[in-house]
This record gives C-alpha cells, sequence and structure tokens, in this order.
C-alpha cells in the first residue's frame, strides 16, 4: 500500500529549526556530554535519498498492538491507571500524515521499565510488557490504550527523577521526516525539573511535548485520555519549482 | 500585522533513552510475544537482486568507548538504485528489497551489523549521480536528535570522488570518515563503519 500525500508529494523539505530543537549538548544531561558531535552539521540540501522512506501497512500490525493493557497480559490486566492515548500526525502546514507508523514505549505504572539494564527498585508488572504500534488513519489520526506510566529514578544528578512519559518513535512520508520524542502528561510539575525535557530551549516547545487532559473522550468508569498532537516536518509545495529529471 | 502563516512548529525531539529497544526491537530486549520479529531485521529475501554484503562496526564516543545502547536505522535504494517504499517516481524498485533496515548494537561489544546488498547510483537534485551510499540514523541515551550520516564505500574511489555530497566537505581530512574500508569474509565483502560520536576523526553528521 502506497500512502504518498498525493496532492503536496516531491517538494523538499522545510529546514529543521535547530534552535527549537534540544542541541546536541545539555550538559545538565550528563550522558550527552560524550555523545554530542563537536563539529557543525553539513548541512545537505534534500536528495532522493532524504525525501523517500520506507512504507508500512496496516497488515504488519496485529490486533492487540495498539493496547499496551491486553499485548502482555499473562494472568490478568496490568496494575495502573487505564488511559487512551489519541491524537495526530501532522506536518508543520497542518496537514495530516496519513499512514505513518507510530511505535511507542514506556514505563509501568511504577515507573520500571521491563529492562535487564534497569535497577529502579519498584516491581515489574508480571502483565505489562511496555510496547506497542499502530499506523494512522486517513486523517492522520492514531490511538492506543495503555496504563499510565509512573516517574522512575535514573543516574544523572544524585537524585534525579524523571517525569512520567511515554516515548515516541514516528515515521513521516520521507526519512527526513524521522522523529523520536517523549510525551508528558498535563499538570505535572516534574516535566520542569527534568534535566532531559529542560535541554529543550523554550518553554513554549516543552509544552509541545505535553499532553492535554481529554475528558471529552474520557470512557465514564472505565479509561482517562489524554491527546497528543505529533508535528513532522513540512514540505515545499512544488510551486514553480524547476525540477529536474530525477528528482 | 501581517497574515498568518498558519505553519506549526515540528515537535521538539527527545532523547530515545537507555530503553529504546522495549519499543524499537522488544524480541531483542527479551520481550517475546508481543510482534513476531522485530521490525526491520528481517534477512533478505532470497529473491532481492544485488550483491550481498555486509556492514557492521561500532559507535566511539568522545572518550573513545564504543557505544552498548545505540540503535542503527539505514536506509538504501536497491541494486539499480530506486528507492522503495514512497516518494520515488522514477520507477518502481524491487518488490522483495525494504530498503529499511534496523539493528541494536550488541550489547557487549557495541557492535551492529546489517546484511544487504549493494546499493546502485541514485541521481544528486542536479542529476548528477552520487555515489553509491546508504544513509545511517543513530539515536540512544544521550543523543538528544537522531543523527544522520552516510557511508559511501571503500571499493568505490572513483564514484567517491565525483560524488556531490563528498565534493562539499570543506575540511578533506574529514571526508575519509564517511568511507567504509572493504574486507571479505565467507565469500561476501563486508564494510565496516566506525562511527565517532565527538572526537578524533568525528564523523560528519548531516543536517538534512
Amino acid at each position: 500500500m502506497r500512502n504518498d500525500n498525493s496532492s503536496h508529494q516531491g517538494g523538499s523539505f522545510y529546514q529543521r529549526d535547530r534552535s527549537w530543537h534540544p542541541p546536541a549538548f545539555t550538559p545538565d544531561y550528563k550522558t550527552s556530554v560524550l555523545r554530542s558531535p563537536k563539529y557543525a552539521l553539513l548541512s545537505l540540501g534534500n536528495t532522493l535519498s532524504e525525501m523517500t522512506g520506507p512504507v508500512f501497512g496496516h497488515a504488519m500490525l496485529g490486533p492487540l498492538d495498539n493496547d499496551l493493557i491486553l499485548n502482555y497480559a499473562q494472568t490478568g490486566e496490568p496494575i495502573g491507571p487505564r488511559i487512551i492515548v489519541h491524537g495526530q500526525v501532522l506536518d508543520e502546514d497542518a496537514r495530516p500524515v496519513r499512514g505513518a507508523l507510530v511505535e511507542f514505549w514506556q514505563a509501568n505504572a511504577g515507573g520500571r521499565y521491563r529492562h535487564k539494564k534497569e535497577s529502579y527498585l519498584a516491581a515489574i508488572d508480571p502483565n505489562f510488557g511496555g510496547c506497542g504500534r499502530t499506523i494512522t488513519d486517513e486523517e492522520g489520526r492514531y490511538w492506543f490504550r495503555t496504563i499510565k506510566p509512573g516517574p522512575y529514578p535514573w543516574p544523572n544528578g544524585v537524585n534525579d527523577w524523571r517525569p512520567a512519559h511515554i516515548h515516541f518513535s514516528v515515521f513521516g512520508h520521507a526519512f527526513a521526516q524521522r522523529l523520536i520524542t517523549q510525551m508528558y502528561f498535563e499538570g505535572d510539575p516534574m516535566i520542569w525539573q527534568c534535566p532531559i525535557v529542560m535541554g529543550i530551549p523554550s518553554r513554549e516547545a516543552v509544552e509541545r511535548l505535553v499532553a492535554a487532559l481529554d475528558r471529552e473522550n474520557t470512557l465514564p468508569m472505565d479509561t482517562m485520555a489524554y491527546k497528543f498532537d505529533i508535528v513532522l516536518r513540512g514540505r515545499r509545495s512544488t510551486l514553480f519549482e524547476n525540477r529536474m529529471e530525477g528528482n | 500585522m501581517v497574515q498568518s502563516l498558519r505553519r506549526l512548529k515540528e515537535s521538539p525531539s527527545q532523547t530515545a533513552g537507555p530503553y529504546v529497544h522495549i519499543g524499537a526491537t522488544p524480541n531483542f530486549s527479551g520481550i517475546e510475544g508481543v510482534y513476531p520479529h522485530d521490525l526491520g531485521s528481517l534477512p533478505l529475501a532470497p529473491e532481492v537482486e544485488g550483491e550481498r554484503i555486509v556492514v557492521t562496526g561500532r559507535i566511539f564516543d568522545g572518550s573513545g568507548t564504543p557505544i552498548k545502547d545505540a540503535l542503527v536505522e539505514i536506509w538504501q535504494a536497491d541494486a539499480q538504485g530506486l528507492y522503495p517504499g514512497q516518494g520515488e517516481r522514477r520507477g518502481a524498485a524491487d518488490p522483495h528489497f525494504p530498503g529499511w533496515f534496523r539493528q541494536p548494537v550488541d550489547g557487549t561489544s557495541g557492535v551492529y551489523r546489517f546484511e544487504t546488498i549493494k546499493p546502485g547510483i541514485v541521481p544528486y537534485f542536479d542529476g548528477r549521480p552520487m555515489a553509491p551510499h546508504i544513509t545511517f540514523w543513530i539515536v540512544a541515551r544521550g543523543i538528544n536528535i537522531g543523527l544522520h550520516t552516510r557511508l559511501y564505500f571503500g571499493d568505490e574511489d572513483k564514484a567517491n570522488a565525483a560524488d556531490p555530497i563528498l565534493g562539499r566537505i570543506e575540511h578533506r581530512l574529514r571526508v575519509p570518515t564517511l568511507i567504509a574500508p572493504r574486507s571479505d569474509a565467507d565469500g561476501k565483502p563486508v564494510y565496516t563503519f566506525d562511527i565517532r560520536l565527538q572526537g578524533e576523526n568525528e564523523t560528519v553528521f548531516f543536517d538534512i
């Protein structure tokens, strides 16, 4: 199945605003110190290698891929507040990004990841794996069901804790749009104390990663809902563009 | 005031973190039964056209230590230089070739490894040929925004010398950071592409 954004295919992507994203070197997040390139990035106008990207069809999805409450359940359901996370994947021109693969992963309600390198004392939940995925529909919408993850401590400062969050990986229509980010929860004071979050230069940008409690989509006596929209890079319309063969 | 362009801002990037494997390669991280296999990890189908190659290497931090928790994605054209997936309008690529692969580095040695084919030549936007190359995207704990780079092939001296991207690198001493030398093992070419995030011989990364 092809998912070209047919009305706007072909244009190159808007330059990424590097002053909006966290820089590579954010010394309060200690691991970034030795993992940040020091040289300037080489600016590369989009070529076909960046303007193309893989397609993932709905056929690859299992029926429980977007249900983290059930997709690892062994003896019962996982402990924790039941939530729905939903939203739209858009580009910078607010056009829906259809057919986008969205992957997500997270800690359990106690803040513990199911991972061998995790050393937090909080208990593993035998019924919670912590991963899921879905593909956006014709309007760029996605949704999944999970339990609300807990905050957890991490070895950065002596006593640093991460705010509750869900990791997101998104594939758009081209490799130039590839993005990994994190979703935080409305009202969490720990967002503003986190060295990873605070690597983002502006409060306005951080707020784009804070999902809103969505009472209207809450299921009574069942599940709370959060709305989280994701924006990928936009691309030029091919207005008056003198396009060479092969591009 | 003027009219608004009504544009949105791209969602800010955040690090993939130390547990990216839970989301991207759950079977590798021991979470089995959720997905039948880790996406991007299936071996090449026998029908895929092209020369079988191995691409391998390690990713070093600024102290020279190989990192053990990175995730590597690659994206490349087929043997004819056509991209599978979306965005390619010059013709249909090899239907058996996905073009995209994803692997974690080994948790002990830090080595990543892909078995793929050598890509064909893809044109630059002005029509000049680009030398065969593979796009790399690297994420890990401590990397705030995914790093894009390219592997070029060590046995393509002539094509590399004419490549418009390599030609734009002002500091010529840095060009070899993008060129993977070739060796041979088990009858297949092996290209070793070590990536240095920082320090001596820091790899050239791209703003695309």
